[in-house]
């Protein structure tokens, strides 16, 4: 059960769009390959081509010029249900069936390609499975009796069902609202993490496509290609004008959510215990980025910054200047650490691993200098950031 | 005044056969109408008959002319005008016009019966199928459903509302015409109505037979209604 058909490359090689009357094109000769097992997100302001491209590779809409293909093969040369039997879809208005039940909602496809009986009632129950969605509850309702996050749920549910290796989605999550969808967005990287299909995401919000995407299509009004790179690519080099000007003002800042504490070069620090000599303190406190020592516990633990005072016996005595407030874990993302530090009023914080020992300093000036300096053919993407979440605890958040 | 000139001959016809006090008053007459049941039950089934077939044949015309316009789209103007042009021919008309070419009897009943049907039916499946919403279509067609696929499974099922209102239009209105098939020699309800006209009780039994009728049909289509969409009763419970 499960992954019948690994995921497939896809490639749009010179394709026009253009509709009779019109003068401009829909989609001006884009060519672009998405790699297998990767997400591709389409993403531009409205009319720039983003959903018709997308509806080209099942052939809801057939390409003026140009050819789409799937491992190589073009799509125009199998009948359209056929195709489109093989590739998930799943759009924003969900389009779930009114008049059947979830379950048979989800068996849609498997249906058609006349699967057994049994083998449907289980992919629907493992489905719902994947998608938290507690079968026993939901698979004999009816759509109006799901509220819009549960819809959506099926909706994917149903784009997954007969374990198709391409999944179209069209602005999937957006009429959610912002706690749900951001839930959503989670739960479907999750997912992507361990189904690894190949997926053309189409969204109107930049944010959605830098946290959602492995590689970004930009697309502008005419359906020109503007720049086709990964998030922290597109947010470090904006090929043009418009592609800056579409990531945002703000988009330095963006790329500190596609990095974590432990990707960056931290400041050492003075790490004393009470009762250590005065001496061995001020040789470490020269070593360290910070010229303040930072008093720990027996284990490691982060206490507080120790005053001049505290050092000017021959032992290290406790008294402290301020508390260690905030602090800051490893794992988290760059851009909350630079929130907690920026709420707190101060320069700097102490960085703890998962026992809670100290292992470093994060400073604003440690995050400038990353901001300015960073590679971003190294920076990780959305999927990354929630797949090592998932490797490090594999029970979170249901 | 002739009415009412007419009205004593009647009531003297009347009172011989029943010897009644009522009978002669022209009043509501519970013991005629015990007596005299067995005689509207002919009429009554006649009516049954005249109703469920040219419904029946209606909806099988009518369903055939929506699924056309809908594959078709040029052919809706065309169809709906022609079914709306027979609705407004006037129905006691269409009874006298249509025998010298279908003789008196029920043929001729039914074909203007039909007649009257369509422009109903045809109206409401066609806007059944209208109003499917387009993202399910959508979904429908982007998971591979063929065009006969869609309609079957998803179109149709989608429109049953809108046909079943339909379809109960057209049988309340149809045993209401049906009252006046007697003129095309068609029988029913309305013959016995007609048989004594002025006379309260009969006319009070023929006309209750058939509000009944078309209340018990309404009812029992509501009933199929109600059984074929159990989404809709999910709906309305929630």
């Amino acid at each position: 059960m499960g992954q019948a058909e690994t995921a497939v490359d896809l490639e749009f090689r010179n394709v026009t769009k253009r509709y009779p009357g019109q003068q401009e094109a829909a989609i001006d000769d884009l060519s672009l390959k998405v790699e297998a097992g990767e997400i591709c997100v389409l993403v531009g302001p409205s009319g720039c081509g983003k959903t018709t491209a997308m509806r080209l590779v099942n052939r809801m809409i057939e390409p003026t010029d140009g050819e789409i293909l799937i491992d190589g093969a073009s799509v125009g040369e199998r009948s359209r249900s056929d195709l489109r039997r093989h590739i998930g879809y799943a759009i924003q208005q969900v389009g779930l069936f009114p008049h059947i039940t979830v379950a048979e909602n989800i068996a849609t496809v498997p249906r058609l390609l006349g699967w057994e009986r049994e083998r449907i009632e289980d992919r629907v129950e493992e489905l719902l499975e994947l998608v938290s969605l507690d079968p026993k509850d939901t698979r004999d309702r009816y759509p109006s009796q799901l509220s819009g996050g549960q819809r959506q749920r099926v909706g994917v549910a149903r784009a997954l069902a007969a374990d198709p290796p391409l999944l179209l989605m069209d602005e999937p999550f957006g009429a959610i609202d912002p706690i749900n969808r951001e839930r959503l967005q989670n739960e479907f990287l999750r997912l992507q993490q361990q189904l690894k299909k190949t997926i053309v995401f189409v969204t109107h919000d930049i944010d959605e496509a830098i946290k959602i995407g492995d590689r970004i299509a930009v697309l502008k009004k005419g359906g020109e290609l503007a720049q086709y790179a990964s998030p922290a690519e597109l947010l470090t080099y904006p090929a043009d004008k418009f592609v800056e000007d579409f990531v945002g003002a703000d988009r330095a800042l963006k790329r500190l959510s596609l990095q974590r504490v432990r990707d960056i070069d931290l400041w050492k620090t003075a790490q004393v215990r009470v009762g250590e000599s005065t001496a061995e303190a001020r040789k470490k406190l020269d070593d360290a980025d910070l010229p303040l020592p930072m008093l720990v516990d027996e284990r490691g633990r982060p206490l507080g910054w120790l005053s001049e005072r505290s050092l000017s016996g021959e032992r290290v005595e406790s008294d402290l200047r301020s508390p260690a407030e905030p602090v800051v874990e490893l794992d988290d993302i760059l851009r909350d650490a630079l929130s907690d530090l920026l709420s707190h009023a101060t320069q700097y914080a102490p960085v703890v691993d998962q026992a809670g020992a100290v292992a470093g300093v994060l400073s604003l000036e440690v995050i400038g200098r990353f901001l300015t300096t960073a590679d971003p053919e190294n920076s990780p993407t959305g999927v990354d950031l929630v797949a090592d979440e998932l490797d490090r605890e594999p029970d979170a958040e249901r | 005044m002739s009415a009412l000139l007419g009205l004593p001959i009647a009531q003297v016809q009347i009172q011989e056969r029943a010897g009644d006090s009522c009978i002669a008053t022209n009043g509501f007459c519970p013991d005629w109408i015990a007596d005299n049941f067995d005689r509207y039950v002919d009429p009554f089934f006649e009516h049954v008959f005249l109703t469920v077939v040219s419904v029946g044949i209606g909806f099988a015309i009518a369903f055939s002319l929506a699924l056309l316009a809908h594959r078709l789209r040029w052919t809706f103007g065309p169809i709906s005008a022609v079914t709306q042009v027979l609705y407004t021919v006037p129905s006691l008309a269409a009874f006298f016009l249509l025998q010298p070419i279908t003789g008196r009897g029920n043929l001729t009943a039914i074909v203007a019966l039909v007649a009257y049907t369509l422009f109903i039916l045809f109206a409401n499946i066609t806007t059944g199928l209208q109003n499917v919403s387009d993202d399910v279509k959508d979904s429908a067609r982007g998971m591979g459903l063929t065009d006969r696929q869609l309609l079957w499974r998803v179109e149709l099922p989608l429109a049953l509302p809108e046909i079943f209102a339909g379809l109960r239009i057209a049988t309340t209105t149809t045993i209401g015409l049906a009252t006046l098939a007697f003129f095309a020699g068609g029988g029913g309800l309305g013959a016995v109505i007609e048989q004594q006209l002025f006379f309260k009780s009969n006319v009070v039994v023929a006309g209750g037979l058939a509000v009944a009728l078309a209340a018990v049909f309404d009812l029992l289509i509501l009933g199929i209604q109600r059984l074929s969409m159990p989404w809709r009763r999910v709906q309305l419970a929630t």
